[in-house]
């Protein structure tokens, strides 16, 4: 488990930030220090975002989850300032982003920032190449250089030999990869992906999913994911922050989400969720070094690691990132996990 | 038990009711009690509004100037901007170029061949969508040419290409301003109400007065009238642009520049082309008006054998302006959808991809050339052209011999039945109590405010000493507008229920909306000759398409939850429409009865043509005497009565939606 000791420096964070729509928020909000959910409705105001902070590492993927309207699309273009928020302070790389100017904010966006859409937000008038070069033309990078580079991002999402084509004439998964193209092309720092496989079918979804990992295995972005889909959350995710109403009620990693959920709502998103495929081996692992056979990792998905378990009629050793054996797994305790459908402890 | 607002709404039925039976007998009343000056406005009491209306306007001319930059100067201005790319594609088209002045001038390059304009819009309609519309477009110039009405039709369209691009390209830049600053959309969103409201006519006069008799004072109002709907639909066409779009395009880190130019107006490029579309359509439809102030071309030759009573001349024309606005409309939509829809780059040389320009470059040289030694190439030879007009003139001889009897019998019936009475209401309704009857209705419909409103325009009219003509104005638009609701609500609601009857009708719809509005005018002429039944039938024409769209578009958009509860509740057709279709589309009902007499009041400028006295007639003389003020004052009469009947019913219509439910 990753320890909040060793924290890496922040790439992106924020705190204390606010978005409230309606008449006269600003002096609403400068006036209470905290308002509560009743004070916001008794102001006719709505709480889009509400006393949110999070830090976001360098290098991970940090997932907000949360239902439709629990303000995470808000959130991140707070983040991103696309919205003003009504308050709070974002830093990135240590820049007081609500304090850039417009020309400062223009620079950062257009190489430190990229971001992907739920409905791809493609160009129409556009062809596959000329939307992924835009972002290039827009700093009017010459064409020879910012073609070459547009079409090193469209192999690089699978979209080879498709560059003449319009957004019209591709499926969704495909439109969403010229979207993803069209984000790395810069070679930003930071990527936002609002529901970027929402509106993909569910096999679309997966392949999407397992793609976006590898291309991040390659990468090393530092990720903000916004989705609805606990399912993905955990399989993309290092920490999940978990919205409701605007709020932000519990940040941690997939694990520590099942296993200690803050409040009865996080139990109840995660419990649908197979234990199996939230817990690592490191969860179940006990400290004796008796294993025998191939080591399992300790960070290795139990789902991922069954069979192989199971297989084996001894617990299997566990080793840590660099090899070092650290504990034993038994088939007892693995299938005691994939069998039981309530809580674990 | 009846509510008070139920009350109160019968108070005003039975209140209309009554001015209606006093206007009948206004006249007796009157002398019965010997007060003439309840039916006709006290001639001590009228402000002389055109005197000073006058006076400002040549104080405007004559005097005013900011420093040393006089009013005039402005004008002459903007004058001297819109003449000099006019009088380059008036030479293009029509005149040729020419050096010196008066009996020196020396022909330098004639005007672009009849076989290379005709090629071009060819190639045009194939490019933009096929060999289909290419021949269409094609057919259409060569009537033109055939039937003698090519010069005519070149004049006409130099302005048109003209107007088309100012008209759109400010359209554009206003409703960008409406859009990225909520202060253009503060100033421009009434100044755009207003002026949808305000019928030409009202500026006609003022125009005049600035610009002079002449082509420029036509482009000026043809632009003026066909600008609005363009901003509009910029800035509708902007707003609508999908929001994930527009934060796309700012975290790409473009300029505000950028994202206007780059981001917003090409992904609604295709939205924006009916806007362009529309000032196409409009700018047609001025041909004819715009004449009246100095523009040639075919507006001028309809309009001349309007006066004249040629009707076979003034047929001949109107044909050739509705053939050059099919084909312009059917082009320009066609290049609207060409938009959206790039091709992928093709390679070769600049000729192998340009191949239509290639060949109507070297078709127009070609004629340039040889046109030298065989005049053929460059004009259409006169005396191979076909006239229609004696056909046209034979014919309205033949119906008139042979039918006279019945079309006189219709005529008079509804003359007596329908026209007269409605006449004589409207002059009988002595003005105090019509003016008290709008405020009325105005404070039921929307308020004080809208009761002061009418209040005050009404008042206004009767003082400026317009009250009887203003009367005139609304009964023949009342009757005109009442018949096209007759005839067009019933065909609206057909076309929404039944699939074969809705094509059809739409169709007949669509050929009306693309005739310029003039055109009605020349074969009601013919059969029934000038006054008040023939310009009734003119502007029911005109005006019936709005009747007929919005009741389709009410009665189409009506829930299907609502339909099925009614089924299942067991109603029978008829009383589905009866307590459910129509009720639910009463509030776009009443809408398209509020552009029916926006368009109503518009074709005005026709009954004046054909002699009746009212408004319209007073901005006509007003015109070919270039009195300002007179002209001005009859014009804002025409507004105002817009603008009351245009308040009134978009208040109704939204009373009636809240009472529906369909709006808070
Ligand atoms: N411009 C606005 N004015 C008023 N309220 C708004 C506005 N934009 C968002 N909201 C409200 O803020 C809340 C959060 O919206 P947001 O779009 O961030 O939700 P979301 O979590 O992204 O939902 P989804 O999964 O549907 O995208 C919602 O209740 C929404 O109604
Ligand atoms: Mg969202």
């Amino acid at each position: 488990m990753r320890s909040s000791s060793m924290k890496p420096k922040a790439k992106l964070s924020c705190s204390d930030v606010w978005k409230l729509y309606g008449a006269d928020s600003e002096t609403f909000l400068k006036n209470r220090a905290s308002p509560g959910g009743e004070d916001l409705e008794r102001a006719g105001l709505v709480g889009a975002v509400r006393n949110v902070s999070l830090d976001i590492s360098e290098g991970e993927i940090f997932v907000i989850m949360g239902l439709s309207g629990s303000g995470k699309s808000t959130l991140v273009r707070c983040l991103s300032r696309l919205i003003e928020p009504t308050g709070g302070e974002v830093l990135f790389d240590g820049v007081d982003l609500l304090r850039a100017s417009e020309r400062e904010l223009i620079e950062i966006r257009r190489h430190k920032m990229g971001m992907v859409f739920q409905h791809f937000a493609l160009l129409p008038h556009l062809s596959v190449l000329q939307n992924v070069m835009f972002p290039l033309t827009v700093q009017a990078v010459g064409k020879v250089e910012a073609e070459e580079k547009a079409r090193d991002v469209v192999e690089l999402v699978g979209l080879k030999g498709r560059e003449g084509n319009f957004p019209r004439e591709l499926s969704g998964g495909q439109q969403q990869r010229v979207g993803i193209a069209r984000s790395l092309v810069t070679e930003p720092d930071l990527w936002f992906l609002d529901e970027p496989f929402s509106a993909l079918d569910p096999l679309i979804r997966r392949e999407m999913q397992d793609e976006f990992l590898s291309l991040q295995a390659r990468l090393h972005k530092t990720i903000v994911f916004i989705t609805h889909d606990f399912d993905e959350a955990v399989r993309l995710a290092d920490r999940i922050a978990i919205m409701k109403d605007g709020e932000v009620i519990q940040i941690a990693t997939p694990e520590v989400l099942v296993m200690n959920p803050a409040t009865d709502y996080v139990a109840e998103f995660t419990r649908h969720i197979p234990r199996s495929k939230v817990l690592t081996v490191a969860g179940l692992m006990k400290p004796e070094l008796k294993g025998k056979g191939v080591p399992v990792a300790a960070s290795d998905r139990i789902s991922n690691v069954a069979k192989h378990i199971i297989a084996s009629d001894e617990p299997l050793p566990v080793a840590d990132e660099t090899g070092r054996i650290i504990g034993s797994v038994d088939r007892v305790t693995v299938a005691g996990t994939l069998f039981e459908s309530g809580k674990t402890q | 038990m009846k509510t008070r607002g139920e009350r109160q709404t019968l108070f005003v039925w039975m209140l209309i009711i009554a001015t209606i039976i006093i206007g009948y007998y206004g006249r007796d009343l009157a002398k019965l009690l010997d007060a003439r000056w309840l039916i006709k406005f006290p001639s001590a009491w009228v402000i002389r509004f055109n005197v000073e209306i006058s006076a400002a306007m040549k104080w405007l001319v004559e005097d005013a100037a900011i420093g040393p930059i006089s009013f005039t100067d402005v004008t002459r201005g903007i004058a001297w901007l819109i003449e000099q790319p006019y009088q380059l594609s008036l030479a293009l088209l029509a005149d040729g170029f020419i050096v010196g002045q008066g009996a020196e001038a020396v022909p330098v390059l004639p005007a672009i061949s009849w076989i290379v304009v005709t090629t071009a819009v060819i190639a045009l309609g194939q490019y933009c969508r096929d060999w289909g519309l290419a021949a269409l477009v094609g057919a259409c110039f060569l009537y033109l040419a055939v039937f003698g009405q090519w010069d005519s039709a070149m004049v006409t369209l130099a302005s048109v290409i003209i107007a088309v691009p100012i008209g759109a390209g400010g359209g554009l830049l206003l409703g960008i301003w409406a859009y990225r600053h909520p202060v253009g959309e503060r100033i421009l969103s009434p100044i755009l109400d207003l002026m949808q409201t305000i019928p030409i006519f009202a500026y006609l006069v003022p125009i005049l007065f600035m610009f002079g008799f002449g082509p420029v004072s036509a482009l000026v109002a043809t632009i003026i009238y066909a600008t609005p709907p363009m901003v509009r639909i910029t800035t509708l066409a902007l707003k609508s642009v999908d929001p994930e779009i527009l934060d796309f395009g700012r975290m790409v880190g473009t300029t505000r520049r950028q994202l206007t130019w780059r981001v917003l107006v090409p992904s609604s490029s295709q939205t924006l082309m009916v806007g362009v579309n529309q000032v196409i359509m409009l700018t047609l439809n001025m041909v004819i008006i715009a004449s009246m102030i100095g523009a040639g071309g075919l507006g001028f030759d309809v309009l001349a054998a309007l006066r004249r009573l040629d009707i076979g001349a003034g047929f001949e024309a109107g044909i050739a302006i509705v053939v050059l606005a099919i084909a312009v409309d059917r082009l320009s939509q066609a290049f609207a959808e060409r938009i959206g829809h790039i091709d992928r780059p093709v390679t070769g040389s600049w000729v192998s991809r340009h191949k239509r320009t290639t060949l109507v470059g070297v078709l127009l040289l070609l004629t340039w050339v040889l046109g030298q030694f065989s005049p053929l190439l460059l004009k259409y030879p006169e005396s191979q052209t076909i006239t229609t007009g004696v056909f046209w003139n034979d014919t309205v001889k033949y119906l008139n011999v042979n039918y006279f009897d019945a079309l006189e019998a219709l005529k008079i019936f509804f003359l007596t039945w329908f026209l007269l009475p409605i006449k004589k209401v409207m002059l009988g309704i002595p003005w105090p109590l019509a003016i008290v009857l709008l405020s009325l209705l105005g404070w039921r419909a929307g308020g004080w405010k809208l009761a002061l409103l009418c209040l005050g325009l009404s008042g206004l009219i009767a003082v400026s000493g317009l009250w009887a003509k203003a009367m005139v104005t609304v009964y023949l638009c009342g009757a005109s507008v009442i018949l096209a609701t007759v005839i067009g609500i019933p065909l609206g609601v057909l076309a929404a229920l039944n699939r074969h009857a809705g094509t059809a009708i739409n169709l007949f719809i669509d050929t009306l909306q693309t005739l310029p509005s003039f055109v009605y005018l020349i074969p009601v002429v013919m059969l029934f000759r000038v006054g008040d039944f023939t310009a009734m039938i003119a502007i029911v024409l005109y005006a019936l398409a709005p009747a007929v769209r919005y009741a389709a578009h009410g009665v189409r958009s009506v829930s299907k939850d609502l339909i099925e509860a009614g089924q299942v509740s067991g109603c029978t057709r008829w009383q589905l429409l009866r307590h459910i279709r129509l009720p639910m589309a009463l509030p776009q009902i009443l809408l398209g009865l509020n552009q029916t007499i926006m368009l109503a009041l518009s074709m005005l400028v026709i009954t004046a043509l054909v002699g009746t006295r009212d408004l319209g007639q007073e901005v006509y003389i007003a015109l070919t005497k270039a009195d300002t003020g007179r002209g001005l004052v009859a014009g804002l009469a025409i507004a105002f009565i817009a603008i009351i009947a245009d308040r009134l019913l978009k208040a109704g219509a939204r009373n009636a939606r809240i009472r529906f439910g369909l709006e808070s």
